[in-house]
Order: C-alpha cells, then sequence, then structure tokens
C-alpha cells in the first residue's frame, strides 16, 4: 500500500491554502495541487488594485515564493486542467491524456467571469479580469490617450476604474441598475461611492445598458440602449462570476448555486470535499446557506476543508468579510445584512471615514465602513459574541468600541 | 553586530491600555503597544501586504492586521494566522519617566 492520496483540483486561493494547510497538519501522504493556468497559487485581489496599478509586479500575487511546494513536498501541476471525476475508480481525468488516483479530492475549481452576451464583445481591446493574464492585458491597454469604458458597477468594475484612472486615462463606467453595487450596498453608501468616482472624473452612467460594441477588429466605443455613443480604445466587463460546478454535476455530487456542502466542507461523496467560490455551504451565524465570492472564504474554507479531510470536527462557520480598494478609499463590510430595522452611523461622511451599522434585533447584523477597518473589526467581534448593544454607544464616536465588547 | 539605539518615540499618556500607535525612527515605520501597561514595539508594516498594524485590532497579545486580518504575536512578532507566514521585527522597549523609548540598530 502506498501513502494515501489527496488529490486538490484548483490551485487558486482555496486550493493553495488546503494544500499548505495539509502539510501544516502533519499529513504525510501524497499531495497533488492541478491548476490551469500557468502560475503557482495566487491571490487575485491585487490584480485590480497594485498589480493593475503597477506598483508591484504580478508575482507579488503568489500566495508563497515559487518552488515553496517544492519544499512541501506538494505537486503542482499546473497548466492542466480536470476533465472528470469517476468516483467509482476514485480518478481524476485530466486534460492532457493523464489521470491520478485520490484517496480523498478536494474541489477548488473557483468561478471563471460571466461573459457579456452582446454584439461586439469578441472585438480585440475587450477584456474580462479573473487571472494574472487578464490584469496584464488591461494594463497594457492603459497606455496614454486610453479611454476605458467599464460595463459593470460592481467591484471589480470600480476597483478597474479607479486604477486606470489613477494611470490617467479616461474612464467611464455603465451600470445597468440605478446604484454602484447594489447587492452589497445601502443606497447611501453607495451614493457616497458615486460621489468619490464622479469627484475624481468618472463617467458613471447608472441605469444604462450596452446594446453593442462597436469597432472594427478592435473595438473603438459602444453604443447605449438610448443610442448614445460612447468612445473607448478599451472595454472592461466586470459582471459577476459563475462558479465551476460542471465538474462535480457531472460525476454525480449535489450542486445546487455551488456544490452542496456542509459545515465540514463534504460534498454528497465522504471522500469529496468543496471550498472556495465553488461552495454552497451552510452558516449557523446567518441560520441558512450562502456563496461567496471573497478572497476570506476562499482562504479560510480552503484551511477548514483540509483539516476536515484530515478528520478534524470544527464546523466552518464565519461572518463574511470583504474589502474593497478605490483610489485612497477603503471599504470594507462584514455580515450579509438582511431585514434590517435600524442603520446607525458612526463618523462624518464629510470627513471621510464612517461607519454603518446594521442592526437588527439590538445586535450589530453587519456594517459597511469607508476607510474604518478597525471598527470593522469590533463589529464583527461583537457580531460573534452575539452582544446587543446600545445604538447611542454606537453612533458615538468617543465611544470606544472596545468597551461595547467588554460590557 | 550593530549598536542598538534608543529612541523617545511617544509619552505613555498617548497610548492606553490595549492600543497601539504608529511611530518613525529614521525611516522605519514601528507599532508601539500597550497591553495591560506593559509596552512593546514591531514592525508596523504587515508582511502581507501595505498596511499599518498600529490600525489593528488587539486581541490579547496579539495584533490583527486591519486590511486582512492576519495575526502576528506582539511579543514576538511571529506571523500567527492566515495570510501572513513571515514573521515582523520587534523591537526592544524602556520607559523613562513618561518617555516611551523605542531601541533600533543604530
Amino acid at each position: 500500500m502506498s501513502d494515501p492520496a489527496i488529490v486538490v483540483i484548483g490551485a487558486g486561493q482555496a486550493g493553495g491554502w488546503a494544500a499548505r494547510t495539509l502539510r501544516d497538519e502533519g499529513f504525510e501522504g501524497g499531495i497533488v495541487v492541478i491548476g490551469e493556468e500557468p502560475y503557482p497559487p495566487y491571490e487575485r485581489p491585487p490584480l485590480s488594485k497594485e498589480v493593475l496599478l503597477g506598483k508591484e509586479p504580478a508575482e507579488s500575487s503568489y500566495l508563497w515564493p515559487e518552488g515553496s511546494f517544492d519544499e512541501l513536498g506538494i505537486a503542482l501541476r499546473t497548466g492542466v486542467g480536470a476533465t472528470a471525476i469517476d468516483r467509482a475508480a476514485k480518478t481524476v481525468a485530466l486534460s492532457d491524456g493523464g489521470s491520478i488516483a485520490y484517496d480523498k479530492l478536494l474541489i477548488a475549481t473557483g468561478g471563471r467571469v460571466r461573459k457579456l452576451p452582446i454584439e461586439g464583445a469578441e472585438l480585440d481591446g475587450v477584456h474580462y479580469l479573473r487571472g494574472i493574464d487578464d490584469s496584464a492585458a488591461i494594463r497594457a491597454d492603459l497606455g496614454e490617450g486610453a479611454r476605458l469604458l467599464v460595463v459593470g458597477g460592481g467591484w471589480i468594475g470600480l476597483e478597474v476604474a479607479a486604477a486606470a484612472r489613477m494611470l490617467g486615462a479616461g474612464v467611464a463606467v455603465v451600470e445597468a441598475l440605478d446604484m454602484l453595487c447594489a447587492r452589497a450596498l445601502t443606497p447611501d453608501m453607495a451614493a457616497y461611492l458615486l460621489d468619490v468616482h464622479r469627484d475624481r472624473g468618472i463617467d458613471v452612467r447608472l441605469g444604462a445598458t450596452i446594446e453593442a460594441l462597436t469597432g472594427d477588429g478592435r473595438v473603438t466605443g459602444a453604443r447605449l440602449s438610448g443610442g448614445e455613443t460612447l468612445p473607448a480604445t478599451a472595454v472592461v466587463i466586470g459582471i459577476g462570476i459563475v462558479p465551476n460546478v460542471e465538474l462535480a454535476e457531472a460525476a454525480g455530487l449535489d450542486v445546487d448555486n455551488g456544490i452542496r456542502v456542509d459545515a465540514l466542507c463534504r460534498t454528497s461523496d465522504p471522500d469529496i470535499f468543496a471550498a472556495g467560490d465553488v461552495t454552497n455551504h451552510p452558516n449557523d451565524l446567518l441560520g441558512r446557506n450562502i456563496r461567496l465570492e471573497s478572497w476570506e472564504n476562499a482562504q479560510n474554507q480552503g484551511i477548514a476543508a483540509a483539516k476536515a479531510m484530515l478528520g478534524g470536527e470544527t464546523p466552518y462557520c464565519e461572518i463574511p468579510w470583504f474589502w474593497s480598494d478605490q483610489y485612497d478609499v477603503n471599504i470594507q463590510l462584514v455580515g450579509l445584512p438582511a431585514d434590517v430595522e435600524e442603520t446607525v452611523i458612526r463618523g462624518e461622511r464629510a470627513d471621510g471615514s464612517f461607519v454603518e451599522f446594521y442592526m437588527k434585533g439590538g445586535r450589530i447584523d453587519g456594517a459597511a465602513a469607508i476607510n474604518n477597518p478597525r471598527d470593522i473589526r469590533f463589529a464583527k467581534r461583537l457580531m460573534q459574541a452575539r452582544k446587543t448593544v446600545d445604538p447611542a454607544a454606537l453612533a458615538d464616536p468617543s465611544v470606544k468600541l472596545q468597551t461595547l465588547l467588554r460590557g | 553586530m550593530s549598536d542598538i539605539e534608543f529612541h523617545a518615540v511617544a509619552k505613555t499618556a498617548d497610548l492606553d491600555d490595549g492600543e497601539a500607535i504608529q511611530v518613525i525612527v529614521g525611516k522605519k515605520e514601528i507599532a508601539v503597544y500597550n497591553l495591560e501597561g506593559e509596552y512593546y514595539a514591531t514592525d508596523d508594516i504587515c508582511t502581507h501586504a501595505y498596511a499599518s498594524l498600529a490600525d489593528g485590532y488587539i486581541e490579547g497579545d496579539s495584533i490583527e492586521c486591519p486590511l486582512h486580518g492576519g495575526c502576528f504575536s506582539i511579543k514576538t512578532g511571529k506571523a500567527l494566522t492566515p495570510p501572513v507566514t513571515d514573521d515582523i521585527k520587534v523591537y526592544e522597549v524602556k520607559i523613562d519617566g513618561e518617555d516611551i523609548l523605542v531601541g533600533v540598530p543604530g
């Protein structure tokens, strides 16, 4: 008998952290990580920020220096995809024609960009942003005289818009809904963010849709549904991601808005686990199932899955947390507030640093902050502790939040 | 081995229990902490991304980075939780009257 082998499909944030955690936790068997991209595991957030701005090289996004997996005895197979899972034989078929046997399997296939099905989407100069190569291609199109059109006023679109503006490009953002980041922000917070972008010279069009991208070979503009034409030397489309569930679905695993897993990251097959953007998982703190497209979930669920694969019994359950950086504005969100009864504001919008706390039943159900990451940490702790808090104290900047945590 | 030089960086009254501040010594950004009346100093910049740990969240003996939540031991500089895996430096601290002094290699 050879040592047990664990195969990880997906070399992103979730797969990378899972593999490393298996070793950190003392697993001595074989570990194979399969990744379609030609890079070691890396984190995606810098690709729309520091890396796109050229402040950091793409390598700075690697989770660990190249060669780290070699040192840990982890076989990293890049440039190859998994094409099928044979659950009876316990093998994974690969795009290069090979196959790998597993004792336990982790699916961390993440997501892919949602494509915009419009005329002209195939023109040169039209980009999506998911990987290192995308970031480099966008950056190459942001030279002197660039006019960037961003389709989608969500996090990716706004971060790219901010980076492009900082690089000197003219930028327009077209968003179909009547507010930015509508899935995540309150109307007040979205309005603040709208001002942030407009104040810096971004032409933001809300409630507008693109009918077609125009150009001959290379994109030169877009036609809005009202008939207006916007010129553009490049386009970035950021309208969300689609979870990569096909492999799991074809293998007969439970799939429903992501691969269904339990709090120990187990799929409907006891030898197959899943982690990251691709999972639909229970969250007892929220009292419902969720699928998260987030850096933190990818990292921490990857770690949790690795521990569970080795027999750990600690359920994965965290209060979701997100961040974005646009210009000098750091935005952080905690929780997935629903049915908010009252919004308490701490700090002054005019100062460029404030927090919105979303209250339900006397407790904080979520919070969003502009340039105030520390208060978000306190909010998260108060939520975890299920503390009842006095809204007047939250609203009073002279009351230190740590005193509420102690009280 | 270079000598350690002590620099007055803040007053004890500037720093309540459970708080941190950023100070600059030469070109170095250093975080100074008050843990129940004991003072500590570490590198201020997180080893994962550019963030000031002094803006972070202190829990027990650890500082949590305000940007992405990585934790370091304030007393040893050891990287404790993901995403951080590289440690930060710690510096010797002395108290002289009301002054907090941080020792950095000269």
